[in-house]
């Protein structure tokens, strides 16, 4: 336990920085990410889990910026970095894999060539050797006849498939951190189960940090160590799975589990959660899920900073562990 | 491949017919070549003399039927100004028109490309406004206009530049080029950079939307989240798939660009077939204008089955033929 996390983000901001202003995405973000350890960030479309992981590997496409904070790396700063240094951590360190299989790989480019270019990004390799190293990635995915499929084009691939190539090419340097951004969403849930395993798999052999960005808490429950909830750019509760599943103190992390449907609530009507989330540029003052909340009470007007209860973290003027207690 | 290059060949065949039909009948339609031969002392008898002479006594039907029997023979008539076949003279002035086309070709697309990526990569910066300007302007001034002001300020004011011909050429393979001699490069300027500007423009729009689009597709995010450096992926993995749409508009505008050349080497005096047009058309040299019509036509499609060809070798994703492999 004596050496730094992996990855520790640290009041992290991030902006967008529009003509009509300042639209701010993230709001104090903190979080630690251990060697091996496999970390959920959870949250609906527009919470900013996808910028989160952009904002750590600088891949913040313009007007996105990283405003404030602090994130290591092994201890070691690296918001400041030079584009290039940046760029050396990339795929060398930090590994991300995206949600579409259909759009990560470049349609024009034999994959051989996409595997190559990722290799000798960061280390010098002659043809041979950058074939057979790829090769032997695509085994370790589980690629049948992976000699041929070098030589294919991402079309002539299945989606599945696709989405094993882009993790052999993440996971091609030993990257100490990867970040699966949806990486099975867009897949049939046979396929999903398969890759979530192989990840898994991959990443706990090779004390690998991951972390596993998704918006269906059912993906993550089977593999993840601790979760992350997000919700309109904060982060309102974080957990062990164990204890965020079982008795979430958060309502919006209640609503999330009431929404995944299963066999117990069958006939019965699916729980969901009234209204939708806030745009960023118009977020409520106090917490921003009281307009949602059927806890919600006039001290919810007040800003709400992060709670510790026990080991995890929440932030909830009333939480539900509270409640019932 | 081989199927789909047949079934284009036929089509060709088809539209070469058509094409013989409206070139043939239409050019009848404009004119009596007999007074512009015919010197004034010649009287009707003398008239008749050359009316009969030239065939030109049959009804058109015959004529065209004859017209038909020699081009099956490859035969396209003799020059009425000239007394030698018709395509002899194209053949002649032809090397100074693909010189000229080439030559515009490499140099739209050597400053056109730099130009639309620089675009792309900056759009709001203000060397991206000027060069759309450029852009904007090369697409839409006249082309004769560029021409004549260049001449009066290039060759008339400054002097630099010779106005007018070839200047010296070398024989290369039986082949007169100005390409490969110093002053023969000198007098190519000019014209050839003329020719070029509405090629340029395209290649700076084309290459610039292009830019916009595919540097936020997921593939790009993916390399880059790899660590490949920038200007590999800008030369490789951007500009494969940008160079798709512009080698599609660039292979039909080159037939275009060598069919009117017409404007460009009247302006310059350069000896190339488009010149050659003009001077046929001043004198209603029938079979020169008939000859060079259908030329131009063979050119057209032998030029798109190239381009489609280029096309499905950049495009994996395209089959000729229509049943993928």
């Amino acid at each position: 336990m004596t050496a730094p996390p992996v990855l520790e983000v640290k009041n992290l901001n991030t902006s967008f920085l529009l003509p009509i202003g300042e639209v701010r995405a993230l709001r104090d973000i903190s979080f630690d990410v251990r060697r091996g350890e496999i970390l959920g960030l959870v949250g609906e479309s527009g919470s900013g889990k996808s910028i989160t992981g952009f904002s750590i590997n600088g891949l913040l496409s313009p007007p996105g910026q990283v405003m404030s904070g602090s994130i290591r790396l092994h201890g070691q700063e690296i918001t400041g970095l030079t584009p290039a240094a940046m760029r050396q951590l990339r795929g060398a360190k930090i590994a991300m894999v995206f949600q579409d299989p259909m759009m990560t790989l470049n349609p024009v480019l034999k994959i051989s060539l996409q595997m190559g270019d990722a290799l000798r990004a960061h280390a010098r390799l002659s043809e041979r050797e950058a074939r057979a190293r790829s090769i032997a990635a695509l085994e370790e995915v589980g690629i049948p006849a992976p000699e041929e499929r070098l030589d294919a084009f991402p079309h002539q691939l299945s989606g599945g498939m696709r989405q094993r190539v882009a993790v052999a090419i993440a996971l091609l340097h030993e990257p100490d951190l990867v970040i699966m951004d949806e990486p099975t969403t867009a897949l049939d849930v046979t396929i999903q189960g398969q890759i979530l395993a192989l990840v898994q798999r991959l990443c706990r052999e090779r004390g690998t940090a991951l972390i596993w960005i998704t918006h269906d808490l059912a993906v993550v429950a089977g593999i993840a160590d601790r979760i992350l909830v997000m919700y309109a750019g904060r982060i309102v509760e974080d957990g062990t799975i164990d204890e965020l599943l079982d008795t979430p103190a958060h309502p919006y992390t209640r609503g999330l589990i009431d929404s995944v449907p299963t066999r117990e609530q069958r006939g019965s009507r699916l729980r969901q959660i009234p209204g939708r989330m806030p745009a960023l540029t118009d977020i409520p003052e106090g917490c921003t899920f009281r307009p949602r909340c059927s806890f919600a009470t006039d001290a919810c007007a007040a800003p709400q900073e992060m709670r510790s209860l026990g080991t995890r973290l929440v932030r909830c003027c009333h939480p539900l562990t509270e409640v019932s207690a | 491949m081989t199927e789909f290059i047949v079934k284009r060949l036929l089509q060709a065949l088809l539209v070469l017919a058509v094409m013989t039909v409206l070139v043939f009948f239409g050019v009848n339609v404009i004119g009596n070549p007999v007074y512009i031969f015919a010197s004034s002392e010649c009287d009707q008898p003398c008239l008749d003399a050359i009316i009969k002479d030239l065939g030109l006594d049959r009804p058109i039907w015959e004529q065209y039927w004859v017209f038909i029997g020699n081009l099956l023979q490859g035969d396209l008539g003799n020059s009425f100004t000239h007394g030698v076949p018709a395509m002899s003279l194209i053949w002649q002035r032809l090397p100074a028109t693909l010189e000229l086309a080439f030559c515009a070709l490499v140099i739209a697309l050597t400053v056109g490309l730099p130009l639309g990526v620089a675009a792309g990569l900056r759009p709001t910066h203000w060397t991206s406004r000027v060069i759309m300007g450029f852009s904007m302007i090369a697409f839409s001034v006249p082309i004769f206009w560029i021409g004549l002001i260049m001449i009066i300020v290039f060759s008339v004011s400054l002097g630099w530049m010779p106005a007018v011909g070839r200047g010296d050429t070398v024989d290369i393979l039986g082949v007169d080029l100005s390409l490969f001699t110093l002053d023969g490069l000198h007098h190519l300027a000019m014209p050839a950079f003329t020719l070029s500007l509405i090629m340029m423009a395209m290649v700076i729009r084309l290459t610039r939307a292009g830019m916009r689009e595919v540097l936020f597709s997921d593939y790009i995010k993916f390399a880059r989240a790899n660590g490949i450096r920038e200007r590999r992926i800008l030369t490789l993995h951007v500009m494969r798939n940008i160079l798709i749409p512009i080698v599609t508009v660039l292979g039909m505008e080159f037939g275009g660009v060598i069919a009117f050349a017409v404007v460009v080497e009247s302006i310059f005096s350069w000896p190339g077939v488009g010149k050659m047009l003009i001077d046929a058309i001043a004198v209603l040299d029938r079979p020169l204008i008939v000859a060079y019509l259908i030329f131009v036509v063979i050119m057209f499609v032998t030029l798109n089955l190239i381009t489609d060809i280029i096309y499905s070798l950049l495009d994996p994703r395209v089959r000729l033929g229509g049943n993928s492999s």
